[in-house]
């Protein structure tokens, strides 16, 4: 656990970055982290994606998963890689303000 | 007469069956268990069967040997559902009324899920392990196999026992070493988690053992595409893994018969209420197994524990009382490592798998979290277990349906 300062607020975060206090987040704090894992500015379809994991989360108690994003929102797998690199689950989930998602054991 | 009907005649259907026919007066209530055909797979048996430690026909028996006197036992395939108007029709045209409705139907893999993988080389270079038929070719495949790189890749998860490709690249290990070859092989471990497993604990300890044996990961892997003439697997990130041979665990899905019926998620399985065991969309139906949507494992360990959750709110709501919400997550797994050992891990929702003596607080005799032999020889007499104890819905000796901190290091 360490603290980190984004937009103007001293948030608490886990070792994997994500928040520990959902409360905390705002958009603000969203285009912080984004631009800390190298995405800049926040688009519109990214916020698409965002809002939707949100929603998503708040409906189903956890993250969505990757095929959930793109079944149910219709964004291709390609393209959620282009939006948020490397792995745009748990990317897109750590900007949203979300828990990391479970992967299911 | 009233009806209880459990669809799926797999390890949660068939204890199901065994405990609710115990449990509810014959000249009130009939049971009806449906199952597409008469082949009921000890699945925990195909790990062992590409080492040709078993043969496919070893971890085979008839359903009907398994149904409890008292249970119509019809094998036929299931068409449609209908829980609104509490019916289901089989493929022929039979239909099916029910006053509740148990659903076991379990998960299965779907190969064509990933693009190119059922494609040029598929059962000649690129394999499943999942099915009777699967492991079987792959036996044959891997005992040729003497040189190359094997990639063993988790295409999506959730996945049938989350420990099954660990312990396949352990055993691939060990096969490979007595056979004197070991040197000539890499082993790779391509799978979408961050890590070996998705638990800390568990995944630090299992990690370790990965480097042990010289087998290397490639975390965050979520591939995309199988080219089975160059034998290549793909990432969606730009990685290109080159193979001699794949084994590949495919994308799960529910039933295909939850998904025709709409009643399941975006991969066909049941939003299932994770305390009760209840489904969320329908008062008369209990979901337990592979079918359910929780974030429980997917095993046979599991089915059992929720057999005991869904008898008691099955007559809770039979009786018009309120249910209870006995399910905590409860699993409890054999993971095989070679050369005759295994590890033990006990788990649920909260706690993660911990080290300690297992089932009797520090007396073991197995132990969790770590090597030893006697929890290998566990794992081999859990096939009796399995089909004498687990499939007719008995208690089984000092394990409980919940978690137990006794014995565990915290």
């Amino acid at each position: 656990m360490s603290t980190i300062t984004l937009a103007g607020q001293a948030l608490e975060v886990d070792e994997g970055g994500f928040l520990l206090n959902p409360d905390q987040w705002t958009p603000e704090v969203a285009d912080d982290l984004a631009r800390q894992a190298g995405i800049d500015p926040l688009t519109e379809r990214h916020w698409q994606v965002i809002d939707f994991c949100r929603r998503d989360a708040a409906e189903k108690g956890t993250p969505p998963s990757l095929r959930r994003i793109t079944k149910v929102l219709g964004v291709p797998t390609k393209e959620l890689y282009t939006l948020f690199p490397k792995g745009p689950g748990i990317l897109a989930a750590r900007i949203a303000g979300l828990t990391k998602p479970k992967g299911c054991v | 007469m009233k009806k209880l009907l459990i669809l799926g005649g797999g390890t949660a259907g068939t204890l199901m069956s065994a405990k609710m026919r115990r449990a509810l007066p014959r000249d009130e209530w009939a049971i009806t268990v449906v199952d597409q055909d008469d082949t009921h797979v000890y699945q925990p048996g195909l790990l062992f069967v590409p080492f040709g430690v078993y043969r496919a026909r070893d971890i085979v028996r008839s359903r009907a040997r398994y149904a409890p006197r008292g249970v119509e036992l019809i094998l036929a395939g299931v068409d449609r559902i209908d829980p609104d108007a509490s019916k289901v029709r089989l493929k022929g045209g039979t239909e099916l009324s029910y006053d509740f409705l148990i659903l076991a139907t379990g998960s299965r893999i779907v190969p064509a899920e990933l693009e190119g993988l059922t494609g040029p080389g598929w059962q000649e270079s690129a394999f499943d392990f999942y099915t009777l038929d699967g492991a079987d070719r792959l036996f044959h495949a891997l005992s040729r196999f003497d040189r190359g790189r094997l990639v063993l890749n988790v295409a999506e998860m959730p996945i049938k026992c989350p420990v099954a490709p660990l312990e396949f690249l352990f055993l691939a290990d060990w096969h490979l070493r007595k056979r004197g070859v070991r040197e000539n092989v890499e082993l790779v471990y391509a799978t979408p988690l961050d890590g070996a497993f998705t638990k800390p604990k568990a995944s630090e300890v299992l990690g370790q053992l990965l480097i042990d044996k010289g087998i290397r990961v490639e975390s965050l892997f979520q591939a995309s595409e199988v080219n089975g003439q160059d034998r290549t697997l793909s990432s969606w990130d730009g990685r290109q893994l080159p193979y001699d041979l794949l084994v590949s665990i495919p994308t799960h899905m529910g039933s295909q018969s939850i998904g025709d019926s709409d009643m399941g998620d975006e991969l066909a399985f049941v939003p299932t209420d994770p305390h009760s065991l209840r489904s969320k969309g329908w008062d008369n139906v209990f979901v337990l197994g592979d079918a359910t949507d929780l974030p429980s494992s997917k095993a046979g360990s599991v089915a059992h524990f929720q057999g005991g959750v869904v008898e008691e709110n099955l007559l809770r709501s039979i009786g018009e009382r309120p249910l209870g919400d006995g399910f905590d997550g409860h699993a409890n797994c054999f993971i095989e490592t070679g050369f005759g050992k295994a590890v033990l891990i006990d788990f649920n929702y909260d706690t993660e798998p911990l080290p300690g003596r297992f089932p009797l607080a520090g007396i073991g005799p197995l132990r969790l979290l770590k090597e030893s032999r006697f929890n290998h020889w566990g794992k081999l007499a859990f096939q009796w277990i399995y089909w004498n104890m687990l499939l007719a819905g008995r208690e089984l000796p000092f394990v409980e349906t919940r978690m137990s901190m006794r014995g565990k290091w915290t």
